[in-house]
């Protein structure tokens, strides 16, 4: 069975600056794929690669459809949902505008006050603050609209940027474990970005280790986990 | 045409020849002047009598704010169309004035072509929003991503070019402008208001009304207010950015289109009319605040109260120092309080 | 191409343009002659104008003010007091330089928009305030000068001698310039630009430069100024209106922000375009211009000289960056 999300020789640069140097990797319907590495390997480009917010070249496929290439809005409408680097909230609006305008390429609008309350349901802390301005939630509190938000367009895929910056630990395993629940319950498959790679290997099914723009290292999450050289460059034990 | 009273009332006439010194009547600036200032007097019934019945000092108080309201909601209008660009592209539209100048002269056409008043007002406000829509399309987007000046040189560009053109097709010989509200003044008590400028208060709130509702309640409002404040987070919403900054050109024109029918009965129709409506556009957008749109608003009645009121009141402030009261308004608000009453200070975080 | 051979090429260039220069006098007709000397006017108006807006950030719409300080200060030195010509330039200079300093300091306080802003009404109030106090400025009439003839015995025309006046005015200033911005005190003012937060956590007192940058560059444009109303031989206030404000910077944007050479290139294109423009179509000039405006924009969005740096860098340089991109890190 083809993956959800395939990439092939996938590369980017900023201006004359090259980043990925040819990536190929691959997301399972249904599954959490992570992508580990330092700082500077590539890991948000990837991502932005995929959404088309930078310049690529090669090939990304999307449910068998090539959307390399694409605008960004338009793969937006295919079914995937971003959660960029900085949570992206618009920070001058409510809480509730935010949801509103993650359900912003959905059809079917009547649908719109039930889904606001299954969102809220996994992030009940949202639904106390709806009328409150996005800018003055916590970072934990912002994450989670940031995942809410994604999740209001009612995506097949979900890409995460590393959730955990600048989150206390607890708050990062609270965030970790509604992703989980995502992906068990409503089948949205996860393709997660982390630093913190311990956690991402607890979480993912499969992961890629990424070094200056390349794969250098990818396997079912136990396998890597279980890997000396990882365990002491990545997660430091 | 002034206020109610007509050209007709010698009095005025000779009141204003006298009173602006040779500047002539045909003087943009006096002619508003006078408006406001005759506004104020009515018309007594039959007209040609001579001096206006004796008023108290609050009724000629009252009648001028309301006067300056009526300038004040047209300043308002433009302001409210330079905000709404600069908050979604950091870029100031010095064409604004221009395209309403454009907008105001296609009204016109369509007036002598003999449709109705009200017909030509609302095929004008279509035609401006779709023109300004095309404009942001065609004209600016190949420049978007470019430094900030070279965008307003191009506006700068459209300046020349809708200046003169206009001038081209209808020559620089100033036009009358019809006003759609009667010339007989209103009467509240011992207030007389001239009914066009109710009337032009009347517009621009209802404008203005529907302006808000348009941006709290819809979707698009919304999607709009987002592509302004944020544009990557928007295209992650799948908001086509790029058209979101078209419409908000299109509604711009429409603000100025609205200004420019409004204010052109009042100062006749020429190629510069708005210039120094767009300056006073600049005090009002300053005060209120160029990153606030309630602001805009609030600061274009603000400084057509503040004018309207020194122009009265203090006597040395003569025409050429009138334009100075509005500047004066900018370089205080600046030095005390930069980003106006109702603008965020720009705190940033490092 | 190594740096020193694109260094000499570069020397060679500008002594061509040099020679050119100073041929041009005895080859046009006198009105040529007249119209290149504006054109070095206007560039080192206009450099004085990239100094504080190109360079340092800080965006002057009312840059004519200075440029009419200038020449007020020359007409009235000479009209009233008979002072030397040659000696009102320096003092116009002068004069702009601590009046621009002084308004740069309390426009420390105000950023981008807010500065032009600013500037903006100061520049429409202007021609007002000149006519207001006409006992000095001659009110709407203005003042007439007459125009000077070529020193010491020179055997030039006086439209050759105001050329080669301005010429070398020009030709000193452009060196001062180049040297103050291409050394530390450039990079200073290019930091403040670009992130004037960190620029201050690196020790640069940016108060104190943005005032001194301010007049610095009032000051080059009052000597424009000054030169001007020499050339001209009139003065009056209406010449000094918002529109040379909007000219002047319209001239910066196309010869190039944050360039020396752009000041010449934006220079030539504010005086001849407009003629040109009249050229095409006598009935509609300015919408002529107006379309100019907009394609050099959209063909050059970094000005000329902008652009032609732009130009450079990919001739000389292409391999180098390439082989360094594709270079294996593994």
């Amino acid at each position: 069975m083809p993956a959800l999300l395939e990439a092939e020789n996938l590369q980017a640069q900023y201006g004359w600056t090259k980043v990925l140097h040819g990536l190929a990797f691959a997301v399972e319907a249904g599954g959490i794929t992570a992508i580990l590495g330092a700082n500077g390997a590539g890991k948000t480009t990837t991502l932005r690669a995929v959404c088309g917010m930078v310049k690529t070249s090669g090939i990304v496929r999307f449910e068998g459809q090539r959307i390399d290439g694409k605008a960004t809005e338009d793969i937006v409408r295919l079914g995937i949902a971003h959660t960029p680097e900085g949570r992206g909230t618009f920070m001058n609006l409510s809480v509730e505008e935010n949801l509103r305008l993650g359900a912003y390429v959905r059809r079917d609008r009547g649908a719109l006050a039930a889904d606001m309350d299954r969102v809220c349901s996994y992030f009940p802390v949202l639904a106390q603050r709806r009328r409150q301005q996005a800018g003055t939630l916590s970072g934990g509190e912002q994450q989670m609209l940031a995942v809410a938000r994604a999740l209001m367009s009612r995506p097949r895929l979900l890409l995460l940027d590393e959730p955990s910056l600048g989150l206390a630990p607890l708050v990062t395993r609270e965030i970790f474990r509604i992703v989980r629940a995502i992906n068990k319950d409503e089948g949205v498959s996860v393709l997660l970005v982390e630093q913190n790679a311990s956690i991402a290997l607890e979480l993912a099914d499969h992961a890629y280790l990424l070094e200056t723009g390349r794969v250098v290292m990818s396997g079912p999450s136990a396998d890597l986990q279980r890997d000396d050289s990882i365990r002491r460059s990545y997660l430091g034990y | 045409m002034w206020g109610g009273l007509g050209e007709e009332h010698p009095v005025a006439q000779r009141a204003c020849s006298m009173w602006w010194g040779g500047l002539g009547e045909e003087h943009p600036v006096a002619q508003r002047a006078c408006s406001m200032w005759w506004g104020g007097l009515g018309a007594a019934p039959g007209g040609r009598r001579g001096a206006a019945p004796p008023q108290n000092l609050m009724d000629i108080f009252v009648q001028q704010v309301i006067s300056g309201l009526a300038t004040g909601g047209i300043y308002a209008s433009l302001a409210l169309a330079l905000v709404m660009i600069y908050q979604a592209t950091d870029v100031v539209n010095f064409a604004q004035g221009s395209m309403a100048m454009f907008s105001t002269y296609l009204c016109w056409s369509l007036l002598q072509a003999g449709l109705p008043y009200w017909v030509a007002f609302f095929a004008t406000i279509v035609i401006a929003f779709v023109g300004g829509l095309l404009i942001e399309r065609t004209v600016i987007r190949p420049v978007e991503n470019a430094p900030i000046l070279t965008i307003v040189i191009v506006t700068l560009g459209l300046v020349f070019i809708f200046t003169s053109v206009a001038g081209w097709i209808y020559s620089y010989i100033q036009k009358p402008f019809p006003s759609p509200f009667p010339s007989k003044p209103l009467k509240l008590g011992q207030v007389v208001l001239g009914a066009h400028d109710v009337g032009a208060i009347c517009v621009t709130l209802v404008v203005l009304v529907l302006l808000f509702l348009f941006f709290r309640y819809t979707t698009l409002g919304l999607a709009m207010r987002a592509a302004a404040q944020d544009p990557n987070s928007s295209r992650l919403c799948g908001i086509r950015v790029g058209w979101m900054l078209a419409l908000g050109w299109g509604l711009a024109a429409v603000f100025g289109a609205v200004a420019g029918m409004m204010v052109a009965p009042v100062v006749f129709l020429d190629p510069n009319m708005m210039g120094g409506i767009q300056i006073y556009a600049f005090a009002a957008a300053t005060v209120g605040g160029f990153t606030s749109p309630l602001g805009a608003v609030v600061g274009g009645l603000l400084v057509g109260v503040v004018e309207n009121l020194v122009g009265t009141y203090v006597s040395f402030i003569g025409t050429e120092l009138k334009l100075t009261v509005a500047l004066a308004m900018i370089i205080i608000v600046l030095l005390v309080k930069p980003s106006g009453l109702f603008g965020r200070a720009f705190v940033r975080r490092v | 191409m190594a740096a020193a051979q694109s260094d000499g090429l570069k020397r060679a260039g500008l002594l061509v343009v040099l020679a050119v220069a100073c041929a041009l006098p005895f080859v046009l007709s006198g009105f040529r002659v007249f119209q290149w000397t504006q054109v070095c006017i206007y560039a080192i108006a206009l450099l004085g104008l990239n100094i504080l807006t190109g360079y340092n950030g800080q965006f002057s719409l009312g840059h004519g003010a200075f440029y009419a300080i200038g020449a007020y200060t020359t007409a009235i030195m000479i009209d009233r007091w008979n002072v030397g010509y040659g000696w009102t330039i320096p003092i116009a200079g002068v004069l702009c330089l601590v009046v621009g300093f002084l308004f740069g300091w309390p426009a420390l306080r105000l950023e981008g928009l807010y500065l032009a802003l600013a500037t903006f009404s100061l520049a429409l109030a202007l021609p007002q305030i000149l006519k207001y106090f006409e006992h000095w400025t001659g009110g709407s009439q203005g003042i007439v000068l007459s125009k000077p003839k070529a020193p010491w015995g020179l055997p030039l025309s006086e439209d050759q001698w105001l050329y080669f006046l301005s010429l070398a005015i020009l030709a000193v200033l452009f060196v001062l310039a180049a040297n103050l911005l291409r050394g530390r005190t450039g990079r200073a003012i290019m930091a403040i630009r670009d992130n004037h937060l960190a620029a201050e956590t690196m020790g640069i007192n940016s108060a104190l430069y943005k005032s001194v940058v301010f007049g610095v560059s009032a000051a080059y444009t009052g000597i424009a100024g000054a030169l001007s109303a020499i050339a001209i031989a009139f003065v009056a206030p209406d010449s000094f209106d918002v529109f040379l404000s909007v000219t002047l910077l319209t001239g910066i944007v196309i010869g190039g922000l944050a360039t020396i050479s752009g000041a010449i290139f934006g220079a030539i294109f504010i005086l001849f375009v407009p003629n040109w423009a009249l050229d095409i179509s006598k009935a509609a000039p300015w919408a002529i211009f107006g379309v100019f405006l907009i394609v050099f924009m959209y063909v050059m969005p970094r000005g000329i000289a902008g652009s032609l740096r732009l130009l450079w860098i990919r001739w000389t340089r292409p391999a180098v960056v390439n082989k360094q991109v594709q270079g294996d890190v593994s």
